[in-house]
């Protein structure tokens, strides 16, 4: 009989994955189409008020709007693969430019502020769990309540004010100092003044992010150390050490991955926030921006940035799911029985 | 300090409390236990559901479940008092001194880790071996469990074996340290019916290899029957009686226990209705005055509503806690 | 068999609850306090009219020589006092709080009732009807739970303002704001009432009220509301400090309500462009404010959670 290896099962897995990450895609490329299209009057937002009436209808003709709609959608997603979102009404620069010149300063802040959540949320939720009823796990937990009651603005716009306005340790606004990485990508974690400027925007967009798995790890720890492999490897006598990280730990990271994976792609679209805050010259300001003056091309542009970062970062979170659950994967010993 | 007899027991439990503190007040869950396991021996313990019989074991083995915890009373294991000792100094005993094994082998085992992985931990924690070392004991463990191919399948997961094979394992990672007493909480209930024997024989036949003794949790009077020498029967967190199997089965004394053997069919009374005992066993905040057994017994005294009946020692090594024997004991 | 009088029943379980939850209120401090705060800047809203000193949208009443008054201190111009000082144009900070909440909780109020409304209908429908319908939803549902609900309400906004004439933007603003933030929130109640409608939809009495002719719908919406009240109650609450937070962030991105009737979010916009000249007080106190409401809110959704499931703590 043929055996199937781990190799092809794994292979058929992502293969599976990625057809349906194409769908989602296309899902969200018909509503920005639908924004694109129906959101105001693209022709009203390129030429400007002496524009006639024939003007106008040969430039409609031109530009493909009298076709059908699926042929206008199938348009719009070969140039959208491309990268050609059109041109912003507001800014009159092509979509795609703006956003990859802005795209380095919110991947690095969301970068830094994802690794800070994760660490933090982790630790603190191990920690509350495993010392249940300490004063201290006590005023973690509360401090986490107040941590997702606060509005991210209100942290952003509380911390200029303590260590900006008041003490004058660190920048209020902007990316610091930044140089080039390669032709585009400028980064300001090179320079001090970038670093700096880095550390208030990245604790302002984690800290929601990391109360949220806290908790998390918390309830879902709780639940583990409640399981029977866990009393069971107690009564073998396993060290607390060997049974509440090697046993406990890893079996809560399990769902604590997925909702991390999608906190991540939440840190992204929070970047809106953050950024308007510290004035972070990234792609979240440039949305707001968009959205106060309908600027559609890069509101729908955005909206397919968002989703492809979604799929991307689901995608990494099934392919790790995959690499710490052997239930998973399905391999030879599966044959046997 | 329990009675010096003729052999000191390997376990000696002495009027073990277990409460439960909870919002209406402490709910007593196990009151007043009092039993001992000889070397070498099979206990059977059973009862009801909530009777106390998981609690003993875990009270045993320290592994109460906050907020219950022992409220008085002693465990001695081989001369020594565990039930006080040390956090570090206990955990060390579990799996070395005294294992345990439970009910469902779908949930006892990690499912992340392989077999290998697991039972290596836990022979590394308790002995001072290598790995290779630790490896071959794995190996030599499966196999005395009746895994087959067990050079090959202890690098399988969890998730790759029966349910009949994985409590093999669990057997496998109880006795991983040579523990004296093994502590085996319902270790067939969760199984295929066709499976239970063979793996009530593999943890018998190994124990006895290995000169252990067990305390095997069960409300299977059947497998009590074919595998302890002798039964404790608990009711309401109370021991009510406990003696050879044989006898206690055959001729039941305390009116509960008679019940309990009354209930269970046997290929000899097939024609036979099953007798039932009416009502059903008190919730812990409710434990009638005197005997707790008083308001379902058919024998009922006066003086069984108003005092609580001690263990009475019958001849034969048995003892009951009924005061129909009392008055027997002093008529004699 | 100790009594054969049949026990009066009718109301005793409700009691019972009652009591338990009252029970439970009673012994958390956290729950009252949260209970008082949120009770006194809910009322603070409600009656500032009547309530504030100043009426800080009525220009006559404005004296730009009042501005920049600090917290309790006579203005160095015209020596009138305001508890906590005055912004840029010389109105009562006070004052401006007190109408500024008043908008937040309107919003807030109006965006849960909105998700509920719209959430319970879906979710009915979809646990009765089943089959398609009901993929459908819970598809649309899982997919709109992966996005962040700001970042939909931002995009609804958006959409919103781009079918609305510029000339009605303003007018309609608040009213769009309820819309999106509504809508960004639906999923969770539907969930619940779908959950429920499933199990109860196959029950004895259901299938009676089809025979003898009742529409089941009907009866099913009678029996299952009360049942889910308790997890709809709890989401509410936790809704209404989201929606606040939701309300107050999109406002002080600057594309929420417009700057006439500003809301907690808008003053907190405003404050941060004082925060460098020194007027803290213009951002520090409608600050205070959001948080002691959002986190009374908060808290008193969780508490609420814990004393009605006890098993999930």
């Amino acid at each position: 009989m043929l055996t199937w290896g781990p190799g092809f099962t794994m292979i058929a897995f992502i293969l599976r994955r990625i057809v349906q990450s194409v769908m989602v895609m296309l899902t969200v490329a018909l509503v920005a189409f639908a924004l694109f299209r129906f959101v105001g009057d693209p022709i009203a937002s390129m030429v400007g008020q002496e524009t006639t009436l024939a003007e106008r209808a040969e430039l409609r003709e031109v530009l493909g709007l009298n076709d059908p709609f699926a042929i206008q959608f199938g348009r719009f997603v070969a140039r959208a693969a491309t990268g050609d979102f059109g041109i912003s009404y507001r800014l009159q620069q092509p979509v795609m430019e703006l956003i990859l010149s802005r795209l380095p300063a919110t991947l690095e802040l969301a970068l830094v502020s994802g690794v800070l959540a994760f660490v933090f949320g982790v630790g603190f939720g191990v920690y509350t769990a495993l010392r249940r009823g300490n004063w201290i796990s006590g005023s973690v937990m509360t401090a986490s309540l107040i941590g997702v009651s606060l509005p991210t603005f209100l942290i952003g716009v509380l911390l200029i004010w303590v260590f900006a306005v008041e003490l004058q340790w660190l920048p209020s606004f902007g990316r610091g100092e930044t140089v080039y990485i390669g032709d585009w990508w400028r980064t300001g974690l090179l320079t001090e003044s970038g670093r700096a400027s880095l550390i208030l925007p990245a604790i302002t967009l984690g800290l929601y992010q990391m109360t949220l798995i806290m908790r998390l790890v918390r309830a879902e720890m709780l639940e583990v150390l409640r399981t029977d492999y866990i009393k069971f490897a107690r009564a073998r006598g396993l060290s607390n050490r060997a049974v509440n990280f090697g046993h406990a730990l890893k079996n809560t990271l399990v769902p604590v991955i997925t909702i991390t994976g999608l906190q991540m792609g939440s840190i992204i679209a929070f970047s809106i926030i953050t950024e308007t805050v510290f004035q972070w010259p990234g792609v979240g300001a440039l949305f707001i921006r968009s959205v106060q003056f309908v600027d559609v091309p890069v509101m729908a542009a955005y909206l397919m940035l968002i989703a492809l970062v979604f799929v991307i970062i689901n995608l990494i979170v099934d392919l790790l799911y995959y690499a710490v659950d052997p239930r998973l994967r399905v391999d030879r010993a599966n044959a046997r029985h | 300090m329990p009675a010096l007899a003729d052999k000191a027991p390997l376990l000696s439990v002495r009027d073990l409390v277990v409460e439960f503190p909870t919002r209406r007040g402490v709910l007593r869950a196990l009151d007043k236990v009092s039993f001992d396991i000889a070397e070498g021996e099979v206990l059977g313990m059973v009862g009801e559901s909530g009777a106390g019989k998981s609690l003993t074991g875990a009270a045993i083995i320290g592994l109460l479940e906050p907020p219950g915890r022992i409220a008085s009373g002693e465990v001695w294991l081989r001369g020594e008092r565990i039930d006080n000792l040390p956090r570090e100094r206990m955990r060390r005993l579990r799996g070395r001194r005294i294992g345990m094994v439970f009910q469902d082998p779908l949930t006892s085992l990690n499912p992340l880790y392989t077999v290998a992985r697991q039972l290596i931990e836990t022979i590394r924690t308790h002995m001072d071996v290598s790995d290779t070392e630790a490896r071959n004991r794995a190996v030599g463990l499966l196999d005395r469990v009746g895994i087959p191919a067990a050079a090959r399948r202890i690098d399988d997961y969890p998730h790759h074996f029966s349910g009949g094979m994985r409590q093999r394992v669990v057997i496998a990672l109880a006795l991983a340290a040579e523990p004296e007493l093994v502590i085996a909480d319902e270790p067939t209930t969760a199984l295929d019916v066709s499976v239970q024997a063979q793996i009530i024989d593999v943890l018998k036949e190994i124990c006895a290899e290995r000169g252990a003794s067990v305390m095997l949790i069960t409300h299977d009077m059947g497998v009590i029957a074919e595998t302890a020498d002798r039964v404790a029967v608990l009711y309401a967190g109370r021991l009510a009686e406990i003696g050879p199997v044989r006898d206690v089965i055959q001729r039941a004394e305390h009116p509960y226990t008679a019940g309990l053997m009354g209930s269970i069919p046997t290929l000899t009374q097939t024609a036979e209705r099953l007798t039932q005992i009416p009502g059903s066993m008190p919730r812990l905040d409710a434990i009638p005055k005197g005997c707790a057994f008083n308001p379902r017994c058919p024998r009922v005294l006066e003086r069984c509503r108003i005092e609580r009946p001690e263990l009475i020692a019958r001849e034969g090594g048995r003892q009951v806690a009924c005061w129909l024997y009392d008055r027997e004991a002093q008529d004699a | 068999m100790t009594d054969s009088t049949p026990e009066k029943r009718p109301g005793a379980l409700a009691r019972a609850w009652d009591s338990d939850i009252a029970w439970s209120f009673r012994h958390s401090p956290l729950a009252i306090v949260a209970a008082l705060v949120s009770l006194v800047i809910i009322l603070a809203a409600v009656l500032a009219p009547w309530i504030a000193p100043h009426d800080p949208f009525n220009p006559a009443s404005l004296n730009l020589m009042d501005g920049f008054t600090p917290p309790m201190e006579p203005n160095a111009f015209t020596g009138n006092v305001y508890w906590l000082g005055t912004d840029n144009q010389g109105r009562d900070v006070f004052s401006t709080i007190l109408y500024g909440a008043r908008i937040s909780l309107f919003v807030g109020f109006m965006a849960v009732l909105f998700a509920m409304v719209l959430g319970i209908t879906l979710g009915l429908i979809a646990g009765y009807r089943g089959g398609w319908l009901d993929s459908l939803l819970m598809r649309v549902a899982d997919v709109q739970l992966t996005f962040p609900s700001i970042l939909l309400a931002l995009l609804i906004f958006g959409v919103a303002r781009g079918f609305i004439p510029p000339a009605y933007r303003e007018a309609m603003a608040i009213w769009v704001l309820i819309v999106a933030i509504g809508l960004s929130d639906w999923v969770q109640y539907a969930r619940v009432v779908r959950g429920a409608t499933m199990v109860e939809k196959n029950k004895e009495y259901v299938q009676a009220a089809r025979v003898i002719g009742a529409h089941p719908a009907k009866i099913l919406v009678r029996h299952i509301l009360p049942n889910v009240m308790g997890p709809v109650l709890v989401i509410a609450t936790i809704g209404l400090a989201l929606a606040i937070i939701a309300e107050a962030t999109l406002s002080f991105l600057g594309v929420g309500v417009p700057p006439t009737q500003p809301s907690l979010g808008t003053l907190i916009r405003i404050g941060q462009g004082f925060l460098f000249s020194g007027e803290w007080w213009i951002l520090l106190f409608p600050s205070i404010t959001l948080l002691a409401l959002a986190l009374s809110v908060n808290l008193l959704g969780d508490w609420l959670r814990d004393a009605l499931n006890p098993r999930l703590r």
